[in-house]
């Protein structure tokens, strides 16, 4: 070899030497530098632009009129990819069907980082909403010039600009001048919301029909030439040591191709998959693993916890002294691990063939597990491409990224052949990196009048994001002889932030006071989790909102706007509590007995994405503490609405998660192991518990900016529950998950 | 060699017996539909049909099925020609990441095929043991019932197109 083989899009457009306009080579060398160093001068640019400022990195139009659009981001199941399409489709003045959307992949798109925080709309959403303004606004310049006409004597129309005189020229003839090699405006000509024919509708998703007719459409269903399976196995605990194994017997197993070692990284290699399973176990039961006991007592998590070294933020410091309240109460509130659990465990198939690996992961950030992989097998990055292809719902970081890196170890041994890692279910339950515990404490006063005097609110917790940036974030690169330090870990900044997500109260209250303490300690592997700290703090705040309106002798709806300025914020409380019929059918459950009962929450995802409020009707069997959410209505704020349907389906969905979470979902472990590694020992929402009903009311805000959908219910959706639980059984409880036993246990006490 | 039997056709498979039908139908077949989720039974995602029962493949060996009818989601329909649940869950949009909806489709379908106006309650038994994580079960529930009403009219069997 000459020099290391370059799979980036550098190369792409070296070689392509193409007339139809393609991506600037600035712009792709671009994406390799450093984020502060490719800031435009002058305004920020709008979303992902203002890291990839180039037109064509995000819209092309080749010579023949194809149009694609390329987002950075990674299709989980949110429906983006429609939404995507469909905002292309609008601003460009085409056809739904005539844009091909592509998605995250290092050789092809942006560095948009990772697919998370209910960022895919603000950030790709909004760089091509702008993206496609600005090269419509620039091909109606060039028809301008070569109509010899002003351009606003023009219009477009399904892909054409037309002069009054009928002449029109294709977007694809426009195009051939290279005029979308540009950057980016800060300021865009986007099209009047009242004249939307596509943002806005509810267009059927594109991914799937593919889905419901046995369609080739995760990287599970990817079957490569020559390709073979691989299974790793994995040591019985966290930081076990591989002692020995007899790999003789294994290697003599029909179909085994392979067994790789490395350390305490062990993996086989079949001709088949079912041989590869077979040898797995084969080789999980010959190989002796030196354990040890260290693992903090489950049933004393919240004092473990609050008992590990922590740094600690005031994140909000607000006094008033001339409010004092007089009446004070105070709440301690914890969440135990939890899992992604994810339906299908994580998978990937990688191919090293000609010193360039190839990676078809689900990951959601292509660009940083690049890196990290790039890291762990010393190989310069331009010659590792990782190309998303969709797996089974993740809901954060899951296993995926590890997958990944398996695939990519293993295929190294293999030169030339795709190896197809699966990981097997105990797999991606014990290993995966869970959402972490948290303990919040809290307590306020009320002054005379029944309002909220002095908010007091502290919340430990690890970071929420061990996310790949460096191999050590990968279980392989740690599992390795010479293996990766795990990297240290970092509080996520605000005003996102990570454990104190959502910590800061968005009601106006004079005296309020927020502490992080933040735990660098992890006991458990733990990482990104839909909506990160936001869900246990939202399930706190919103929580001890309804014990405080119990306190004022106040409605628990009433109450909460009596302390909230934010306007778009009242809109989605008074929303969702109108069209639950909050106040009429309150009243009348509690004149229907005593198992029944009503809860309502609300946040604002970060203080700065998108709104949402939740009521809740659960019935409480008062014999067995069985808790069940009958009825929600939902309201949400998201900003301008590009698929409805596609915001509905996210709010349902998470009504639905986040019910899970909160009344059945714990990691369980001993002193060594993890010992919840199926969905037996780890039970989820089955479809006995699903409620009646679930009504989502969207509030749409045309020319606002897109906030985002994915994660906002999920904190809204636990304190419903808990504080609909506590309606109805007049106990309230503060301990995630709101098990039966622990209804049964208040409801007897 | 082993006889099996997928969509009306018979498949000459060389794999050893204890294989569990899963693998065979992803890869002996290369039939997507069928989900590997857990291999133990739990989950459901693996759901296809056996002489009109719904059956987690990833837990029947091979062995097991000489003989026997094997219809996957594959077999009911296509894109352009889908079978009513298969439009039905397009209508309905009934998927989020859509892993497991193969196979609530196929236990689905197997109840429409022995009682074709199901009632709510036996919608939610019959799923019972498929586990679905995006939280689309209202969907998945108006699918079904959707689907039902489609199977129940000369519609569906004269005009099989999406919309």
């Amino acid at each position: 070899m000459n020099g290391p083989v370059i799979l980036d899009r550098r190369s792409v457009l070296a070689g392509g030497g193409a007339l139809i306009v393609s991506f600037s080579l600035r712009g792709a060398v671009a994406q390799e530098a450093k984020p502060q160093e490719l800031k435009p001068q002058g305004p920020k640019l709008p979303g992902s632009l203002a890291t990839s400022p180039y037109l064509d990195s995000w819209i092309r139009i080749d010579a023949d009129g194809r149009i694609t659009a390329f987002t950075g981001k990674a299709e989980l199941g949110q429906g983006f990819r429609t939404a995507f399409q469909q905002i292309a489709a609008e601003q460009l003045d085409v056809p739904f069907d005539a844009i091909k959307v592509i998605t995250a992949d290092t050789k092809l798109t942006a560095n948009e980082g990772y697919t998370s925080g209910s960022h895919s709309m603000q950030d790709s959403g909004t760089a091509i909403l702008h993206a496609a303004a600005q090269v419509r606004a620039l091909l109606m310049a060039e028809a301008a010039r070569r109509f010899e006409l002003p351009a606003e004597n023009l219009r477009s129309e399904n892909a054409a600009v037309i002069a009054p005189d009928g002449r029109r020229l294709g977007y694809g003839e426009l195009v051939a001048a290279d005029v979308l090699h540009v950057q980016a405006q800060p300021t865009s000509p986007l099209k009047d919301p009242q004249s939307f024919k596509v943002m806005g509708q509810p267009v059927p998703r594109v991914d799937i029909p593919a889905k419901v007719t046995g369609g080739a459409a995760y990287v599970q269903d990817m079957r490569l030439p020559g390709m073979v399976h691989a299974r790793v196995v994995r040591p019985p605990s966290y930081g076990a040591e591989l002692m020995e194994f007899d790999a003789a017997a294994v290697e003599k197993m029909p179909g085994v191709i392979r067994i790789v070692r490395d350390g305490n990284f062990l993996a086989v290699v079949a001709e088949k998959e079912f041989s590869a399973v077979k040898a797995m176990h084969a080789l999980a039961a010959a190989a002796k693993w030196r354990e040890s006991a260290k693992l903090p007592n489950q049933n004393d998590l919240p004092n473990v916890l609050t008992r590990l070294p922590s740094q600690d933020f005031a994140i909000l410091s607000r006094s008033d002294p001339s409010v004092t309240g007089t009446r004070r109460l105070e709440a301690t509130y914890t969440r135990p691990y939890q899992s992604h659990g994810s339906i299908g465990p994580s998978c990937a198939v990688a191919q090293f063939a000609d010193g360039a690996m190839t990676v078809w992961t689900h990951t959601q950030g292509v660009y940083p597990d690049r890196q990290a992989i790039a890291e762990m097998l010393g190989m310069p990055q331009p010659s590792v491409r990782l190309i998303h292809v969709e797996g089974s719902g993740c809901y954060g970081h899951n296993g995926a990224d590890d997958a990944a890196a398996d695939a990519a170890l293993i295929a190294r041994a293999l030169p030339g052949r795709p190896v197809r890692v699966q990981w097997m279910r105990e797999q991606e339950h014990g290993w995966e990196p869970y959402g972490p515990a948290m303990v919040t404490k809290l307590s306020a006063a009320l002054d005379e009048a029944g309002r909220i005097a002095d908010w007091n609110f502290a919340v430990w917790s690890n970071t929420h994001s061990m996310r790949p940036g460096g191999a050590g974030s990968l279980l392989a690169a740690q599992h390795i002889a010479k293996p990766f330090a795990v990297p240290a870990p970092k509080p996520l900044p605000l005003p996102e932030g990570g454990g104190d997500r959502n910590a800061i109260p968005i009601y106006n209250f004079p005296n309020a006071h927020v502490m992080h303490h933040f735990i660098p300690a992890m006991p458990l592997r733990i990482s990104a989790m839909r909506a990160l700290g936001a869900y246990h703090n939202v399930f706190s705040l919103e929580s001890f909102m309804d014990e405080l309106a119990g306190l004022a002798g106040a409605d628990p709806v009433e109450f909460r706007l009596k302390h909230l300025d934010d306007q778009r914020g009242r809109d989605v409380v008074e929303k969702a509590a109108q069209e639950f019929g909050w106040s009429r059918d309150r009243k009348a459950a509690q004149n229907r007995g005593q198992n029944l009962g009503y809860g309502f929450a609300f946040a604002r995802y970060k203080n700065l994405a998108a709104y949402c409020a939740i009521a809740s009707e659960v019935e409480v069997d008062r014999e067995t503490g069985r808790a069940r959410l009958v009825r929600a209505v939902a309201a949400v704020d998201a900003g301008q609405v590009v698929n409805p349907d596609g915001i509905t389906n996210q709010i349902e969905g998470a009504i639905v998660q986040s019910t899970s979470w909160t009344l059945y979902e714990s990691v369980a472990f001993d002193d060594t192991r993890i010992t919840s590694i199926d969905w037996q020992t780890y039970p989820i929402l089955r479809f006995n518990s699903v409620p009646d009903s679930i009504k989502v009311h969207i509030i749409n805000r045309p020319g606002q900016p897109f906030l985002g959908s994915g994660e906002t219910g999920q904190g809204p959706a636990a304190a419903s529950v808990a504080n609909a639980i506590a309606h109805a059984t007049g106990k309230r409880l503060r301990n995630l998950p709101l098990s039966r036993k622990r209804i049964k246990d208040a409801i007897d006490a | 060699m082993i006889t099996l039997k997928v969509n009306g056709q018979d498949h000459q498979v060389d794999a050893d017996p204890d294989t569990p039908l899963l693998y065979v139908l992803r890869n002996d077949l290369e039939l997507n539909a069928a989900k590997f989720g857990c291999g133990l039974g739990q989950c459901g995602s693996c759901t296809v049909i056996v002489d009109g029962q719904a059956v987690l493949s990833c837990v029947t060996p091979l062995l097991l099925l000489e003989g026997k009818q094997v219809t996957t989601l594959e077999g009911l329909g296509t894109v352009a020609a889908p079978a009513p649940i298969q439009r039905a869950f397009m209508e309905e949009q009934a998927a989020q990441c859509g892993y497991c909806i193969a196979g609530m489709m196929m236990r689905a379908q197997a109840l429409l095929m022995r009682n074709s106006k199901p009632t709510d309650a036996q919608i939610r038994a019959e799923l019972e043991p498929n586990l679905c994580r995006c939280g689309t079960h209202m969907r998945i529930l108006r699918a079904v019932h959707r689907a039902a009403r489609l199977m129940d009219t000369a519609d569906a069997a004269g005009d099989r197109s999406i919309r």
